[in-house]
């Protein structure tokens, strides 16, 4: 109970941040992607800001034996670089450079209503979907 | 390089990106999870363990509602500009998906956390998508030329 309180607090948090900080406007987004027209250098100090929290906090889990209200910590314990992480992180690139929406924004823009921001997500969980059905492949 | 000057913007992206960080800190400290949006929604869609839906439900419609909130009651914010049509958005939506499913994390996960913790797979996730979205708003913008 106290987990689902404290990710819908957390949720609020990302989500105001995300609207704030411009990275809910796509418009933004691909200003930012522009380096070399009018580049708007202000999403960098969204992630700027961010690490200087995230950072020492993470310092912490390090030390840290535990959560406060879980068991245990859940990351990621892989440590190679595989062809699907660069691949996929280079598809992801692209399709970010051609809407200016990432995953999140894309979903914290859903209560806005636009219709084509409803179609990308529906695509974006179908590419999901699509990946899991053809991880087989490579 | 050309750069464009907005303190007022560069101010707001400072303090949006506090609330980030924040939220990541305590979905980390409190529950001991990623707060890789990718990852909660494709968890929650795709491969949920036991109890977990709640926990990835209650984040994603905290997203939707904060950034719903907060765009209502800031005034001062630009409104949303798409950059593409149907075809392209439909497109995108595609391949961002495939994507950080295949690549493990996105923007949140890779860039926000990943990189805090020092994580070499996610600083060079995060080198990667960045460079090949800088490549492609080129690609469109500047050879194909939509939209100068």
């Amino acid at each position: 109970m106290k987990t689902a309180l404290v990710s819908l607090i957390a949720g609020l948090l990302f989500g105001a941040g995300l609207a704030l900080g411009g990275m809910t406007d796509p418009g933004k987004v691909i200003a930012f992607l522009d380096v070399a027209g009018q580049w708007d250098p202000s999403l960098g100090f969204v992630m700027g800001s961010a690490l200087l929290i995230t950072f020492p906090v993470f310092a912490w889990v390090r030390r840290a034996g535990k959560p406060l209200l879980a068991e245990r910590f859940q990351l990621p314990t892989r440590k190679d670089l595989d062809p699907q992480l660069l691949i996929g992180a280079a598809l992801f690139g692209i399709g970010w450079g051609i809407a200016g929406l990432c995953p999140g924004p894309a979903i914290a823009n859903l209560a806005a209503g636009s219709p084509q921001i409803l179609l990308f997500v529906a695509a974006m969980v179908g590419g999901m979907w699509l990946r899991d059905r053809t991880a087989s492949l490579l | 390089m050309n750069v464009l000057v907005d303190t007022d913007s560069w101010l707001r992206a400072a303090g949006g990106g506090l609330l980030i960080g924040l939220a990541a800190g305590l979905m980390i400290i409190f529950n001991g999870r990623i707060a890789g949006i990718s990852g909660v929604l494709g968890g929650l869609l795709f491969n949920p363990a036991a109890g977990d839906r709640r926990w990835r439900s209650m984040f994603l419609g905290g997203l939707i509602l904060g950034a719903t909130i907060l765009s209502s009651t800031v005034t001062a914010l630009p409104p949303a500009k798409l950059q593409t049509g149907w075809l392209g958005m439909a497109v995108a939506g595609l391949i961002v998906g495939y994507g950080t499913r295949m690549g493990s994390g996105c923007t949140s996960g890779h860039g926000v956390c990943g990189i805090a913790r020092l994580s070499q797979r996610s600083i060079i996730a995060t080198v990667t998508f960045m460079a090949f979205g800088a490549v492609t708003v080129f690609v469109i913008r500047h050879l194909l030329g939509a939209a100068a």
